[in-house]
């Protein structure tokens, strides 16, 4: 890759970043960090590409350590994500619910 | 496998992301985005094992042991997730950002013993950007647990001061830049690890000033970090994918954490360095020998069944002693007997913005009656009665009238302006934030001391006898 086509991705990643976020209520804010932090376990792939390529016991126990680490991120993260946001929506339903069993 | 297909795939979880960040933005499709964002993990996950390699003759190394290790990750990172308490979920977003940004060092230093290795020489844009991965990733893991620490109460809340603090910060920040520029231009064991050393006490020192109360700005700031080290990762490893997902985060984390200091009414700056500026606190020693108004269960009782009005304001208190159902109860007890209530909900209360809507969802409080602070602030004049339950901070009219504390500049919920202020408290304590508030000493504020369910179940049930 040539540095001008990173620094191209780069930038216009900036751009997309900043827009999907800028109009997003406060009782939103946790799970949002909490998710984006989560994306960033991404660095799984890294730990993982040069866990793949070590040679040494050195390198090898140290992508290893770091191939734990970005796993506890990135799953951990989307999974306590899923629970904050499996409050939110549960509660309208289980209302509707209650409503129409009243109104029988 | 082929390479285009493997880069096609990777556009792909690219994608992915962005579709997360957008969906997470609205209440609606959240959690639609947080699975669309865990999709496009595991594709990406599985798809580096099957990545093509650099050069012909090259192996896979480690697959098993890799394997193992993702397991391993799993094995603590799925229950972790599950059992904590909603109470306790903020240090843990912390932990996880804080074990990122180690990966990140780690991956970082990996690459850097490959390059210094190497037969051929490294291009100085690849050790710069390994160099800065391994600071920044080392700050954003040393930080985090500072902040895990602090929410924890592990170590006080308050913000940590000592005599030339920020000459000691600025002499760690020269530090760590004198030898980061050592460890590019030396290309050695030892500059590194001085450098991370110092890159990891800076993160200490850097998050130690912060009050408790401004601690997630701190999180999401250090999240943003953590983006941007993957993203310098991507760089290194020439993956466009760890540019893409990193630079994502970096910016929209940067944009969270903007987002959250305005309606927390803190400036960015203020919040990490507001401790060295602000003058001594006096107050909390001020206050010992003041007479407060307590009142028993049954006076509360009476001031609740007689108010056409009550807004009730919950806080942390009220999720550490697991009251969000008694509160319910309460609030439908009033409810019966043709009183409005309502919850005036902060946007900070809690430990996090929106933390306490997360908290009372989890009571299935109903939505409506959730109204946010500046809906109902312009409400309280013609409210009879407040019921303040664990909170603290957020009523404290000091954000108003005393600057130079802690959390001036805030904006809050103007409970005075009710007719009746009650505080449900464990003892006088100050709260998060450690500053004392005012309003206790009000005349029309009456305090319940006790545990905030013990107390409310009392107040319960004086008010079905009367």
């Amino acid at each position: 890759m040539t540095s001008m086509a990173i620094l191209t991705i780069f930038a216009l990643s900036i751009f997309v970043g900043f827009e999907v976020v800028s109009k997003v209520s406060t009782t939103l804010h946790t799970p949002l960090m909490s998710g984006a932090n989560a994306i960033h376990g991404i660095i799984l792939v890294g730990a993982i590409t040069v866990a793949d390529s070590a040679t040494s016991t050195l390198e090898t126990s140290l992508a290893i350590i770091a191939v734990i680490l970005a796993t506890i991120n990135m799953v951990g993260g989307f999974v306590v994500t899923d629970r904050m946001l499996e409050m939110f929506k549960g509660k309208p339903k289980v209302k509707k619910v209650v409503e129409e069993g009243a109104k029988k | 496998m082929n390479k285009n297909l493997y880069e096609l795939l990777g556009l792909l979880v690219s994608i992915c992301f962005i579709l997360a960040l957008k969906g997470l933005s609205a209440p609606k499709s959240a959690r639609r985005g947080n699975l669309i964002g865990a999709a496009g993990a595991t594709i990406a996950t599985v798809l580096v094992f099957f990545a093509p390699l650099a050069k012909a003759g090259d192996k896979h190394h480690n697959t098993l042991l890799i394997i193992g290790a993702i397991a391993f990750g799993v094995i603590v990172g799925v229950p972790a997730a599950r059992k904590i308490q909603m109470t306790q979920m903020p240090q843990l977003v912390a932990l996880f950002n804080g074990v990122g940004g180690g990966a990140a060092a780690l991956v970082a230093t990996v690459e850097y013993l490959n390059l210094s290795a190497g037969s051929e020489k490294p291009s100085a844009a690849a050790v710069v950007a390994t160099v800065f991965t391994v600071i920044i990733g080392c700050t954003s893991f040393s930080g985090s647990v500072i902040t895990f620490m602090k929410l924890q109460e592990l170590m006080t809340t308050r913000p940590v001061v000592f005599p030339g603090g920020r000459f000691v910060i600025a002499a760690t920040l020269a530090g760590v830049l004198g030898t980061g520029g050592w460890t590019i231009a030396a290309r050695g064991n030892t500059p590194l690890l001085v450098m991370g050393a110092l890159s990891l006490l800076f993160g200490v020192l850097f998050v130690l000033p912060v009050g408790g109360a401004d601690v997630p700005i701190v999180i999401s700031l250090l999240n943003a970090f953590t983006g941007l080290t993957v993203a310098a990762s991507g760089y290194v490893l020439q993956s466009t994918l760890l540019i893409v997902a990193g630079t994502l985060v970096g910016a929209s984390g940067t944009i969270l954490t903007r987002l959250m200091a305005d309606a927390m009414g803190r400036s960015l700056f203020g919040t990490l360095f507001g401790a060295f500026t602000a003058k001594p606190q006096e107050a909390g020693v001020a206050g010992e020998a003041r007479s407060v108004k307590s009142g028993s269960p049954d006076d509360v009782a009476i001031l609740l069944n007689y108010a056409q009005r009550v807004v009730i304001v919950p806080g942390f208190g009220l999720a550490v002693a697991q009251a969000q159902h008694t509160v319910r109860e309460l609030a439908d007890l009033l409810a019966s007997k043709g009183i409005d209530v309502a919850y005036g909900i902060h946007p900070v209360a809690g430990r996090m913005p929106g933390h306490m809507n997360v908290l009372l969802a989890e009571a299935n409080v109903p939505y409506e009656q959730l109204v946010e602070m500046d809906e109902v602030n312009p409400t309280f004049p013609q409210t009879d009665v407040v019921l303040v339950v664990g909170a603290n901070d957020v009523v404290n009219p000091a954000a108003k009238t005393t600057p130079g504390c802690p959390i001036y500049g805030m904006p809050i919920l103007d409970v005075s302006q009710a007719g009746n202020v009650i505080f449900l408290k464990r003892s006088m304590r100050p709260g998060f934030a450690g500053i004392e508030n005012e309003l206790l000493y009000d005349p029309k504020t009456t305090l319940l001391f006790g545990d905030a369910k013990d107390s409310l179940t009392k107040v319960v049930s004086a008010l079905k006898a009367l």
